[in-house]
């Protein structure tokens, strides 16, 4: 089992034709993930080679949806059109949306979360390295080399922080690992994702991976402490961060005393999570707890 | 700034005086004369807290205008030069209020913070006196139309002479908030003039960078003479970096991981002296020979820099490449690079990256295989 995405999943690319969406189209169909075709209204009906597949490509998700049976959508559209190309793939009732695009106005972000509210799309992302499922299918730009299959459960914020722990835990392995994205408004939460491992019989363990500004952290603890039974194990980047600057994501900025890491470290505490002061130490602490299971 | 928050709240019609930016005591005497009758001289800084700092003077005379000018601008407020003052008509405040929009992460959507209680000091009113401050939540999918308008100033409880002004106004906020892709455009004070006439006295916006695209106009905004000489450098080779005080330069793929590694350093250098980073720098997925060298060249220029921690994790990127970048970048600067190197690859191809470094064998580059092992030695050479 797995959370949002499995061997099952038929994923197509909206921006499949450009540089980066082509790039990660090739790599996706290398890992196993199953890439059934591509969106570019201005090339439908012609193919694309990308590592030794021939996709079609189709003038709308809707259309791409009916031809082949997709259930997932990676969209690697530039942030110009980004808002576009989620409320399409929203209209044709796409279960999973998964965008990759970093540098999407958060006004547009805000728009299609509004959107969303009420419609059967799960989005996740933008500026997110998306979803993994080792060994069973990729949606975004995770290396699936990096670890395999195990009972690990995994949600972040960041990227690099992701293929950082999954790195650290490889001889473990992962159920699913999710980048969340680490702009100001997400389409899925820390929440959600917390949610969906607690309710998925494989995962026997939680890492939850996040970063300065907002209070997605503080929330997440509060979550936990209600309702995960699971162990988690948390971490932080950012205490070392000074007031008032942005370092890189357009969500981490620390103003004031709320979103600090010292305040969502001391959250998650306060609701039973173990947290690390750095990537090693959480692994450690995720290690002890998989090896007393 | 004030000055440029107030451009925009002219732009779209929003009541108050714009007055007159200067540079110099002579320009804010003529300022003065043209505006006529008193007028206050106030500092424009990005920090806050300039009133106490003695950055706000009120000038009776054109001649009262150009002594003000001269003292503030010979201020410094929390160590940044004043460089500008803002000359705005005199103006007789009844009442201060405190209005604004922002972005609001909790809910992902917006938010309006309303009070008719007290202006500048609104955070000591959040504290003391909480009801007295409105939260009101706003749909991003619907926004504010006139209806919603009507519903935040009653709710907030303007004066009822005030009323169609302050509607009038809470729609003309939105639009600015809206069209210049803003995530904050806040009002304080908002103040009540003699006569009943309602004025934004001064304002802050705040702009969402990755709007830029939309606004090209906005890139004027920048004032690059209160820039940090080495963030200015990096932005100018589009680097994604941050000056801070330490001694331990860090360079590193990702926002997150670069972040980390701030923090690994921080707790490293407590057992060596106290030493800590001295700046951000994510160099991203790419991490090609310029960037790095472009990067590394920007950080040995920093004076505080005693050594250099130089963070990979090979994503998508392979540790070859960054090897090769690290190798072509030591090549492209030569005897300018001049401060140990500590390198941790990891990751994609991290055998392959080690043996280029390996095989390099130059004498700044020292590789640790660990995360918490490379910023402790990163962190004992910056001690040494």
């Amino acid at each position: 089992m797995s959370i949002y995405l499995n061997k099952d999943s038929k994923i197509i690319v909206q921006g499949m034709t450009g540089g980066m969406g082509a790039k990660h189209t090739t790599l996706m169909v290398e890992s196993g993930a199953d890439i059934v075709g591509g969106v570019n209204a201005r090339k439908a009906g012609t193919t694309v080679e990308l590592g030794g597949k021939e996709l079609p490509v189709f003038g709308s998700v809707a259309e791409a949806m009916k031809e082949t049976g997709a259930d997932v959508s990676v969209a690697f559209v530039p942030p110009a059109f980004t808002k576009d190309a989620c409320i399409e793939a929203i209209d044709a009732e796409i279960p999973l949306l998964v965008v990759i695009t970093e540098g999407v106005p958060v006004q547009d972000t805000a728009s299609v979360v509004a959107y969303l509210e009420g419609k059967s799309t799960r989005m996740i992302g933008p500026n997110c390295p998306g979803i993994i499922t080792p060994e069973e299918s990729l949606a975004g730009i995770t290396p699936h080399t990096i670890a395999g299959k195990g009972p690990v459960g995994l949600v972040s914020k960041s990227g690099t922080l992701t293929y950082q722990m999954m790195y650290e835990l490889r001889d473990f392995g992962f159920t699913t690992a999710i980048g969340i994205g680490g702009d100001p408004i997400v389409g899925t939460t820390h929440i959600d994702a917390l949610e969906a491992f607690e309710n998925d019989p494989d995962t026997k363990a939680i890492v939850m991976i996040g970063e300065i500004g907002g209070d997605a952290e503080e929330r997440a603890a509060a979550y936990i402490k209600d309702h995960v039974t699971k162990p988690v194990v948390g971490y932080v980047a950012g205490f070392t961060a000074p007031e008032g600057k942005t370092m890189g994501h357009a969500g981490a900025i620390v103003s004031g005393s709320s979103g600090t890491a010292q305040a969502k470290k001391e959250a998650l505490e306060a609701a039973g999570v173990k947290v690390g002061k750095t990537p090693s130490e959480t692994a450690a602490l995720m290690r002890e707890i998989l090896q007393g299971m | 700034m004030e000055y440029q928050a107030k451009e925009l709240f002219a732009k779209y019609g929003v009541a108050g005086a714009l007055g007159k930016t200067v540079t110099t005591p002579e320009d804010a005497r003529a300022a003065a004369e043209e505006i006529g009758g008193v007028v206050v001289v106030k500092a424009q800084a990005k920090a806050g807290g300039r009133g106490k700092a003695g950055g706000v003077k009120v000038a009776k005379t054109p001649e009262e205008a150009e002594e003000a000018a001269r003292a503030i601008l010979e201020l410094e407020i929390k160590g940044l030069p004043v460089n500008r003052v803002l000359v705005v008509p005199g103006a007789s405040i009844e009442e201060e209020y405190y209005f604004s929009f922002l972005l609001d992460r909790s809910n992902r959507s917006y938010l309006c913070i309303a009070s008719v209680e007290g202006g500048v000091e609104i955070e000591e009113v959040a504290k003391t006196n909480p009801d007295a401050v409105k939260k009101i939540p706003i749909d991003a999918g619907t926004g504010v139309d006139e209806a919603k308008a009507i519903a935040i100033v009653d709710e907030a409880g303007f004066p009822a002479e005030l009323r169609d002004q302050a509607i009038q106004m809470v729609q003309q906020l939105w639009t600015v908030f809206v069209e210049e892709d803003a995530t904050l455009v806040e009002v304080n004070p908002l103040a009540r003039l003699t006569g009943d006439k309602l004025e934004a006295l001064d304002g802050k916006v705040s702009l969402d960078e990755n709007a830029e695209f939309r606004h090209p106009e906005h890139a004027s905004f920048e004032i690059r003479d209160e820039e940090d000489p080495l963030e200015a450098k990096a932005k100018d080779k589009g680097l994604n970096y941050v000056k801070l005080d330490g001694a331990v330069g860090i360079i590193g793929n990702g926002a997150g991981l670069v972040m980390s590694t701030l923090d690994v350093v921080a707790y490293a250098g407590e057992k060596h002296g106290g030493v800590k980073p001295a700046n951000f720098l994510d160099i991203g997925g790419g991490a090609n020979a310029q960037v790095m060298a472009d990067g590394l060249d920007v950080i040995l220029n920093d004076e505080q820099v005693k050594s250099v921690f130089v963070n990979v994790f090979g994503g998508i990127t392979a540790c070859d490449e960054v090897a090769n970048g690290i190798k072509g970048a030591l090549e492209i600067l030569g005897d300018a690079a001049t401060k140990p190197l500590v390198v941790r690859l990891d990751g994609n191809n991290v055998d392959a990256g080690r043996a280029i470094l390996d095989e390099l064998n130059h004498p700044l580059v020292t590789q640790v295989d660990t995360m918490d092992g490379a910023a402790d030695k990163a962190a004992e050479l910056a001690n040494a």
